[in-house]
């Protein structure tokens, strides 16, 4: 598998790299710089490894990750329950939206799951009310998190991902 | 913390990839008109108000080693949401552990995103949280197929 090569390919130095720019990407003028220091590196070769990283795929994005809710935005988790013949027409109209992030065919009565962000509550239920219509669909159980007790994908690379 | 038209055209901007090279501050802020440090000032006042978690990578875990993940329900008793919640947050198999509600046919009011090297290590983490809290209701839902995946474009546009 393709997919496992690129992890088995990884360094200990490529490990320690992503396992500190996950957390801590440094707000400075030299941010690669910065890494280099801690790890021993040069400027160039942390942006050589990066580069390199992100060629491969193992890396999606290097940014900021905001907080939708401080910023006014509602999200949710949504369950529906698709006729199998309708499943690829409504998870490509599913998909369709910008604020679905996340769209998943899983093995359950409820087959398609999705996250769901919205500038507002009216257009949250204004799109749910849109997908729970469309052909196919035979049930829709909106999910919002009530209660976090754990956000963040923060993994240690060192330990071969546990 | 009231978000101005510049915050929106910032905010929309960093969330975007940071372009890897010695100054990616400096360039992202002459895209948007400002210094650096205004830029650097700017991130810094985010993070103050919680808009900002960090500044940080976002990684294709399957390619990272984490070839299989699964989404699972837990049926909780209400009484014990917290104990339950808390200590499944302890698991670091578990990246994301949340209260969410119930229907007739959905009774699984917390949920955990697990995470590992193969279904059978999921299954495992799942058998020994099932054990460790003596909640025997819970169903794994392993994802067959990936129709999106993306990060949300915040004031895109």
């Amino acid at each position: 598998m393709k997919q496992k090569h690129a992890a088995d390919r990884l360094s200990a130095t490529d490990r320690e790299l992503l396992n500190l720019v996950q957390t801590e990407f440094p707000r400075t003028s030299r941010p690669f710089a910065e890494l280099g220091r801690r790890l021993g590196l040069s400027e160039e070769q942390v942006l050589v490894r990066l580069q390199a990283l992100k060629a491969d795929g193992v890396i999606r994005r290097i940014g900021g990750i905001f907080a939708s809710q401080q910023m006014g935005f509602v999200s949710t988790l949504v369950a529906l329950q698709v006729e199998e013949s309708a499943l690829e027409e409504v998870a490509a109209a599913v998909s369709g939206y910008d604020g679905v992030t996340h769209n998943y065919e899983r093995r359950h009565k409820f087959n398609l799951w999705f996250t769901l962000v919205a500038p507002s509550d009216e257009k949250l239920q204004q799109i749910l009310g849109e997908v729970e219509k469309l052909p196919g669909v035979t049930a829709l159980r909106n999910l919002p998190a009530v209660r976090l007790f754990k956000i963040g994908v923060n993994f240690d690379m060192q330990e071969g991902g546990r | 913390m009231r978000l101005t038209d510049l915050d929106k055209k910032i905010i929309a901007r960093l969330q975007g990839d940071l372009p890897l090279c010695p100054a990616p501050y400096a360039a992202v802020a002459a895209e948007v008109g400002i210094t650096e440090a205004e830029l650097l000032q700017k991130a810094e006042d985010y993070l103050a108000a919680g808009i900002l978690r960090r500044m940080g990578t976002i990684l294709r875990h399957h390619l990272a080693g984490f070839t299989a993940n699964a989404m699972c329900g837990w049926n909780v008793p209400p009484e014990r949401v917290e104990e339950v919640g808390r200590l499944f947050a302890s698991y670091p198999q578990a990246s994301h552990v949340y209260q969410r509600p119930t229907y007739p046919d959905w009774p699984y009011n917390i949920f955990t995103m697990l995470h590992g090297q193969s279904d059978g290590e999921l299954e495992l983490t799942a058998r020994e949280m099932s054990a460790r809290v003596c909640i025997t209701d819970y169903a794994l839902l392993r994802s067959t197929r990936e129709f999106k995946k993306t990060s949300m474009n915040y004031f895109a546009g």
